[in-house]
Formats: structure tokens, sequence, C-alpha cells
């Protein structure tokens, strides 16, 4: 038990869990993204062609909770261990593939941020949206550094209550949606359903103590090995979000797969913006005073 | 920074999912705020037109306001749930309190001033909207600043400070519009300091926000960014030259200088859009902050790199 949210929840607080992604065995298959959609019930959104490698996804959002990224490099493998094929071959050609997914946080920018509490920390230390709660003001979606959460635009069900606002109110359903670490399966004492389809384990869910080792170790490996870039991914407690609850193992740089390289929660600097704000709103008085210096006309 | 360093060019970010309503609220919120202040000092100076005229610009303002907040939202059905918490954490939550709290108190103002009854409470609900009123003006700056949008968020220093003049100089530019200029010198000030103000600030923040600030040169946001020193450079002159003696300058002033005003908020809200989208715009910065924290870095070897990880 690692966390300090673990107080307001008493006895009912459990072990903070997460995933370690390693990307270094993904074969991009897309079962995670298959089977988060079956298991959440995602609606589908448009089946389209990026003609980027085999990404048809494209990024991740209120439809996609998981995303496999493809990178096609003309980088080595490896790059000691003899050089096998850093010199035989002059054109190395490498597919990294990267399964994205919300990450969970330490300080998520986007629960601090929303002003309704629909957003919340569980009792095992992932962020949920309660989709009962939320208002769709989609102040988390700029607020996430990764660019996680969106607006869902399709269709309302039939079986959503009727508008209220008949007036005002849009035919979509509006609400902000991402993933949920399975938070009903967690409930059940099942694993994600992701980790639970990935075949070759790269998805691996655990108490994040226990991943945090696991993926050191796997760091030393894949050093001693020689594979090229190889680098633990938001592992680290004291980045700018406190660490992620869902990290990874990669091997290149981040923002080759699309992630920012060195993300920071906005409510970090939150604080000042607020003294800056009072300062601000004290200053238009002392303005508004000054215009009345000059009298009437 | 090459193609190979991002991912097909993607963006990392996700742009803000915020309609038109919403840089229409900054322009309509900073009306209803400043308003507020401008009526106080009329009031407490004496100037009745001046401070009745206001106090029914700043409630209708504070009316169209949560409409607008209200239409924006996904689930607007759902608008009372912005009501179930209070969290500071959360300017927009902040923001509705102080809201809900202005707009109650300048349209209780403005119906007693209407109805000419309940003196007492008129003036305590005139003075609760004029607190309202500053951090109404300000915070929708911070509202902005506290998102990941890199030419929002590395502009968190001026941001309320550019809101706040703005609104000062919208309120004043509404009030000078409806009030005989001999009675409107202190809107008419206002409204020529804000733009003198937003224009410096404006300046001062393009300058220290580095990089990211180059958005505010580039399509729409530019566009509206000259739209708006342009509109309201030339009404804060015409009010300045001739606002005192002419009506028609004093109309013709107040116009363009709300319609300066109303271009520089939509001209920051599109550049956050055009922020999200570059991912340039997250990549760069953060190895800049990176290679300075002395974070391990380690770039995959390019082929005919160095042989050593």
């Amino acid at each position: 038990m690692t966390e300090a949210w673990a107080d307001t929840y008493g006895d009912e607080a459990m072990p903070r869990v997460g995933f370690f992604t390693d990307t270094t065995v993904c074969i991009g298959c897309k079962a995670c993204e298959v089977a988060c959609k079956e298991w959440n019930l995602i609606p589908e959104d448009g089946l389209v062609w990026t003609g980027h490698s085999y990404d048809n996804t494209g990024e991740l959002g209120a439809n996609s909770w998981r995303h496999v990224a493809f990178v096609e490099q003309r980088k080595p493998l490896k790059v000691d261990s003899g050089g096998e094929t850093a010199e035989l071959d002059p054109e190395p050609l490498r597919w990294l593939m990267e399964s994205d997914v919300c990450k969970h946080c330490t300080h998520a920018g986007c629960l601090d941020v929303c002003p309704t509490g629909a957003l919340f920390r569980t009792e095992y230390g992932t962020v949920v949206v309660q989709q009962d709660v939320c208002n769709g003001c989609g102040y988390c979606v700029p607020a996430c550094p990764f660019g996680v959460l969106d607006r869902r635009h399709l269709p309302r069900k039939p079986d959503d209550a009727p508008l209220a606002l008949p007036l005002l109110g849009r035919q979509e359903d509006g609400r902000v949606w991402k993933c949920t670490l399975c938070y009903d399966r967690l409930k059940g004492g099942h694993e994600p359903a992701c980790a639970k389809a990935c075949p070759t384990d790269s998805i691996q869910f655990g108490p994040l103590d226990e991943l945090r080792e696991r993926a050191d170790k796997r760091l030393e490996k894949l050093e001693a090995e020689g594979w090229n870039g190889a680098q633990l991914y938001g592992r680290d407690p004291d980045d700018g979000v406190g660490g992620f609850g869902a990290f990874f193992m990669l091997l290149d740089e981040p923002e080759v797969y699309g992630l920012p390289p060195d993300p920071v929660v906005p409510t970090k600097h939150l604080p000042e913006m607020w003294r800056t704000t009072a300062i601000a709103a004290a200053a238009t008085v002392v303005a508004a005073a000054f215009a009345f210096l000059g009298g009437r006309g | 920074m090459s193609e190979d360093d991002s991912y097909y060019g993607r963006p990392i970010l996700k742009e803000p999912v915020w309609a038109p309503e919403i840089p229409f609220y900054f322009f309509f919120g900073g009306i209803a705020g400043a308003s507020s202040l401008l009526h106080l000092g009329a009031r407490v100076t004496g100037n009745e037109k001046l401070a009745r005229r206001s106090l029914l610009v700043g409630a209708v303002a504070d009316v169209i306001s949560p409409a607008l907040l209200v239409s924006d939202l996904g689930r607007p059905e759902r608008f009372l749930n912005m009501f179930r918490v209070f969290k500071v954490t959360s300017p927009m939550s902040v923001g509705s309190w102080v809201l809900l709290v202005s707009g109650g108190a300048s349209t209780t103002a403005a119906v007693l001033e209407l109805a000419g009854k309940l003196k007492a409470v008129k003036v305590a609900a005139e003075l609760v909207s004029g607190l309202a009123g500053p951090p109404l003006i300000t915070y929708t700056g911070t509202l902005l600043a506290d998102t990941s949008i890199p030419v929002w968020h590395e502009a968190r220093r001026e941001l309320p400070w550019l809101f706040g003049a703005s609104a000062l100089s919208s309120a004043g530019a509404a009030a000078s519009l409806i009030v005989p200029p001999d009675e409107a010198g202190p809107a008419r000030r206002l409204a020529i300091g804000g733009v003198a103000a937003t224009t410096g600030i404006m300046a001062a923040m393009k300058k220290r926000v580095g990089l990211v600030g180059e958005v505010y040169d580039r399509d729409a946001a530019g566009t509206l960014g000259r739209v708006a020193k342009v509109c309201s450079g030339a009404g804060a002159a015409l009010l300045a030259a001739r606002g005192r003696q002419s009506r028609a300058a004093a109309v013709g002033g107040s116009a363009l200088v709300l319609a300066g005003e109303l271009a520089l908020r939509w001209s920051v809200f599109r550049a956050g859009f055009q922020s999200a989208r570059d991912p340039r715009y997250v990549v760069i910065p953060q190895r800049e902050r990176k290679a300075a924290h002395g974070a391990p870095s380690r770039p995959a070897v390019p082929a005919g790199g160095a042989a050593a990880p």
C-alpha cells in the first residue's frame, strides 16, 4: 500500500493496481483493443484506413480505450552483442508496436479539473468517469497531458433518459469516456479485459509495486542483450504526474509513439495560477477606481 | 524536429471540445463582471445614469453567460451537476460558483432597481455583485491556463491579466455605447485604458511563451489577433480623440472596441486548438525541459550510428 489516497477509503482501500505494457513483446494483434471494446460495450465509431502502417485506430479517445501504435523504422533492433544486426544489415528495418492506454496518473489532471466530481479515484488507485454524473463540460479533454479523454459524439442510446431540455439538448451522447481499468472486473476479482486477452503478456496487470520491480528487472535484461533504445516510460514516481498507474517499456523516445516526452499535470502550477488570478482581480478594482478619478464627463 | 520524432505527425493532445459558446461566454462574462465594478464606482461617485445603465448591462450579460455555458455542455440537462461539489482544483468549478453568485446578485439588483423596491436588499445585492466581478473576469484566464494546451498553460502568468483587462475594456465600451458622453467619462477611460493594457499584455505574453506563441501569427488565431488589434486600437483612438465631444464618435469607437475585444477572446481560443494540433509544441519544449533536468534519455540508435548503448 503506497498511496496517500488509501486513507480516504479506510478499510475498503485496495493495493494500487495498474498495467506494465512491455512493448518489446507486443505483436500488434490488437486483441487488447477488441477485448476492451467487447467487455466495455464501446460502440463502433467508423472504419477508416489511415495508411499509417497497421494502425487504423489512430489514437485513444472516447471509443478507443486501447490503441496499438505501429512504428516502422530504419533502425537496428539491437546495437551490440557482436553487432549482428547493426553491422550485417546496411538498411535495417524494425517494426515497433505499442498498446497505449490511459495512464491512470498519480496526479491526474482530468480528475483535478473535473467540476462535477464525475471523475474519481477508486479504491484501487485508478481514475474512472462516473457516466451518470458527467455533464460533458469537456474540461478534462484539454487537461490531460496525453490526449486520452474525449467526448463521445455518437448518437444517444434509445434507453437513455429523454432530453430534459429539448431545445438545448444535443442528440449525441455528449459525455466523456475513457479506460476504467475495468473497474467492474476488478470488483469481481478479475484482471482487465485487455490484459486477459493479451497473448504475449505484453500487457501485464497487477499491484503497481510488483509491476515496477518486474519492469526494472526486464530493463536490466534488455540492456544486457543490447536492445536498441530500451527505456521505461512513466515508471518514475517523481515525474511530472507522480508516476503512471499504467507505464511502459519502450524501444525509442516516447514522442516516436505519439507520447509526450516529459508530461506534467497542469494543476501542478495551480497555486501559482490562483495567486496570479487574485492579484489580477485586485488590480482590476484599482484600475476601475482610477477611471473615476477624472470626473464624470 | 523531424517527422521521425512524431507519430505520423499526429497530435499528442486532444483539441478542446468547446464550441463557439465558450469564447462568447468569455466576452459576455467579462462584460458582466466588469460592469458590476463600473456600476459600483458610478454609484459611489453619484453618477446615477452610468450606474443604472451599467447595472442593467451587467445583469443582461450575467443572464446570457450561463445560457451559453449550459448550451455548450455535452449534457445540458445535467448543468446542475456543476453545483454538486466545490473544487478549488478545478477553475471551472470555482468559476461556476462565482458566476452563480454574480448572476444571482446582479439580476436581483437590476430587478429591484427597475421595480424601485427593497432598497436595502438592492444595495446588498449590488455589493455582492461588485465583489464577484473581479474574480469573474479573471478566473477565465486561469480556466484556460490550467490545461495541457501549450500556448495556454505557458501563458498562465498573463492570461488572467489579459482577460481582466479585456473585460474592463469591453464593459467600459458597452457603457459608453449607451450613456451620453457627458456622463460616460469613467466608462470611456476604462475602455481606452483596457485596450492599452490588453495590447501590451498580449505582446508580452507572445514574447515570453517563446516557440509555442507562434500560433498567434498563424491561421485563425493570427487573423483574429490582427482584427482585434486594429478594431480595438482604432476604437480606443476614436474614443480618446472625439469620444467626449461627439456622441457618434463615442458610439462608433465603443462598437469598434467591443468588436476588437471579442476578436481577442476568439484569437486566444483558436490559438489553443492550433497549439493542440501540432505535436511540435508538446515535444520540443518538453524535450528541452527533460534535457535541463538531466533526465536519462535513451534514443534509439539509427543505422550506422554509434554502436554502444
